[in-house]
């Protein structure tokens, strides 16, 4: 058991090395201080949006990666995140703040919901299960009038900018405060789990699930501790993302792409690794923006096409993502004396 | 509410519930030859809707006429899907075999928006027209056509299945790959046959519906969420599970929409799912 565990604390993906973790503190601090460059509104967009996706892959990453369960319908927690805190906030004039946690909770609930029936079974159940429901929920949500039905809901704005509507008019700097925030804590907690008792029992499930039920592990309970937490994480993104554009609509917060793009960008950079999401994330956003500039979003779906012919790609050629083709001694710790 | 109503709901839920069930048996065959989800079932339905539509309007050739060459193309197109990406997932866990089939999915859907834009077509003035009046219940000719072809499409797959060498060969490849191979059935052919077959199935039930229903880029992803449900709820790789089970399907969506709210048409046949994952997980006639 002793030895396992060693095995499995030097899996190299899920670890930090010195040079590493050089590299992130120079990172961080780079980051923190980037707004203060004064850069331009797009590039704290851009910004913002990397960290968004970066949040939201991760979150994917931790059910598919971690337990090995494929959601497809991912974006439903983003989705029931947004119109939680808004409603909540244009109904009842609850802040965004409260709202958010509150997001967490249902989504976490829902997660939890889901998973008791279809996760006792082949993840194929699962799959598809979570493609339905994701696509439900944009059916009720476009037809629940109390929510806006299908033209969504518009936050009033402010007179001022303020911390506790969580609009901010002048300058996009505070939301990218908020949404690094949420980054290096989301990125922080995630790489603990990995390292708990629960992540290893996680990837043993996720490995060989006779295998770790055999060892007592009660298999249906840690893939759905591992669906809540990734719909916990998830969640959060959406209300911040609704008090970012200040509109929630059923067609962007609960738009299949939002599914599409999280489980693309975790499988591109690498699936089950802590850096793999980001990796993703940080190659796809921009292309994907400047795409919008250069092509113009014309609807012609070109973004997509590529989306497509790069999952199958990766599929084909390099199951492990991009983070495989860094040299081992880069990412693994430093051999022990 | 009368019952003329009620019959007219059941007669057409059973009509459509026929191309249900052909869509869904593809799946199911791909599904029980290797154990691979098609997440893509739904483009393969839409290009053959759309092979339709442009025999018909670049050579005027009808739906039913161009059946032939409709099915032969997806036949092809499964035996390059075999080919080109499925050949290379084989062996991948299922988690790379559900992204690999996802990603075709968005890749050809959006490689037709992008050709033909997301606008919607018909097939105009084609030879089935028209409609056919049985005491008060009315039933439109294409959709009695589209169900009988359906039918007959089906029992042929059942015959190919269960009685032919080949049919048998398939059989025993979805069994157990290694014992046939050592029996000399060359599993990587039988897998292109089954794509072959799979999306000929399909094929049949896209030039049929393009007599009567709209075309365009997105038509697949409803049907293909009703022919997951079928194939669950048939049976994950069961043939003739898909049968009864895209009957079920078509009855329940006809008389939801009817008796409570047509706006939730697709949450009744999600329900179903639902049901059959918690209640009878291996389906109707599963083997798993």
């Amino acid at each position: 058991m002793a030895s396992m565990l060693k095995q499995a604390l030097r899996e190299p993906v899920w670890h930090v090395n010195g040079r590493i973790a050089f590299a992130l503190v120079g990172l961080t601090v780079f980051l923190l201080l980037f707004p203060l460059l004064d850069p331009g509104a797009f590039y704290l967009h851009l910004m913002i949006l990397i960290f968004m996706y970066a949040v939201m892959s991760q979150s994917w990453n931790v059910i598919a990666g971690l337990s090995g369960q494929i959601s497809l319908g991912h974006g439903m927690f983003f989705g029931i995140g947004a119109y939680t805190s808004s409603v909540l906030y244009l109904q009842y004039g609850l802040t965004p703040w409260i709202g958010l946690l509150l997001g967490m909770l249902i989504c976490g609930v829902i997660a939890v919901m889901i998973g008791i029936p279809m996760l006792r079974l082949s993840g194929h159940y699962f799959a598809i299960a979570t493609l339905l429901i994701g696509i439900g929920c944009q059916v009720v949500f476009q037809r629940w009038e109390f929510v806006g039905a299908a033209s969504g809901l518009w936050m009033p704005l402010t007179e001022e900018s303020s911390w506790s509507a969580l609009q901010f008019h002048h300058s996009k700097a505070p939301y990218y405060y908020v949404f690094f925030g949420f980054f290096i804590v989301t990125y922080l907690l995630v790489w603990r789990l990995g390292r708990s008792k629960i992540g290893f029992r996680l990837r043993a499930v996720r490995d060989d699930a006779q295998a770790a039920q055999s060892l007592g592990i009660n298999v249906a309970k840690y893939k759905i501790i591992a669906y809540a937490i990734s719909a916990i994480i998830m969640a959060p993104m959406g209300s911040l993302f609704a008090q970012y554009i200040l509109i929630v609509d059923p067609d962007r917060m609960f738009n299949i792409e939002i599914s599409i793009l999280v489980l693309l960008m975790t499988v591109l950079g690498g699936i089950g690794t802590i850096w793999g999401p980001l990796i993703g994330v940080a190659i796809l956003i921009p292309i994907s923006e400047y795409s919008r500039i250069y092509l113009g979003g014309t609807g012609g779906a070109v973004d997509l096409i590529f989306y497509g012919l790069i999952l199958m790609l990766i599929c084909i050629f390099r199951p492990a993502g991009l983070i495989s083709l860094f040299p081992k001694h880069v990412l693994e710790r430093e051999r022990q004396r | 509410m009368t019952f003329e109503i009620i019959l007219q709901a059941i007669v057409s839920g059973l009509l459509v519930g026929l191309i249900y069930a052909l869509i869904a048996a593809g799946l199911s065959l791909i599904f029980g030859l290797m154990e691979i989800v098609n997440f893509a079932h739904g483009e393969h339905l839409m290009l053959s809707m759309f092979s339709s539509f442009w025999l018909w309007s670049l050579f005027g050739l009808d739906p039913v006429v161009s059946l032939p060459i409709t099915v032969l193309l997806m036949a092809l197109s499964g035996v390059l899907t075999h080919y080109l990406l499925i050949r290379y997932i084989l062996k991948a866990k299922m988690l790379i075999q559900i992204c690999a089939t996802f990603g075709l999915s968005i890749f050809l859907r959006s490689l037709a928006q992008f050709f033909w834009t997301p606008d919607f077509r018909n097939v105009d003035k084609p030879l089935l027209e028209g409609r056919i009046e049985i005491g008060e219940i009315f039933i439109g000719q294409p959709q009695v056509f589209a169900g009988l072809v359906c039918l007959f499409a089906f029992a042929g797959l059942y015959l190919f299945v269960t009685r032919t060498e080949t049919g048998l060969a398939l059989q025993a490849t979805a069994q157990d790959r290694e014992a046939a191979e050592i029996l000399g059935i060359p599993s990587n052919r039988m897998f292109a046959l089954g794509w072959a077959i799979g999306l000929g199935c399909v094929g049949v039930a896209g030039a049929m519906m393009s007599n009567y229903f709209f075309i365009f880029t997105d038509v697949g992803v409803n049907f293909a969420l009703f022919a997951f449900v079928a194939v669950a709820l048939g049976g994950f790789g069961s043939v003739i599970g898909c049968l009864y089970a895209g009957i079920i399907i078509g009855l329940v969506e006809a008389l939801g929409g009817l008796l409570i709210d047509p706006s939730f048409k697709l949450l009744y046949v999600f329900a179903i799912y639902l049901l059959v994952v918690i209640y009878r997980p291996q389906g109707l006639f599963g083997r798993y």
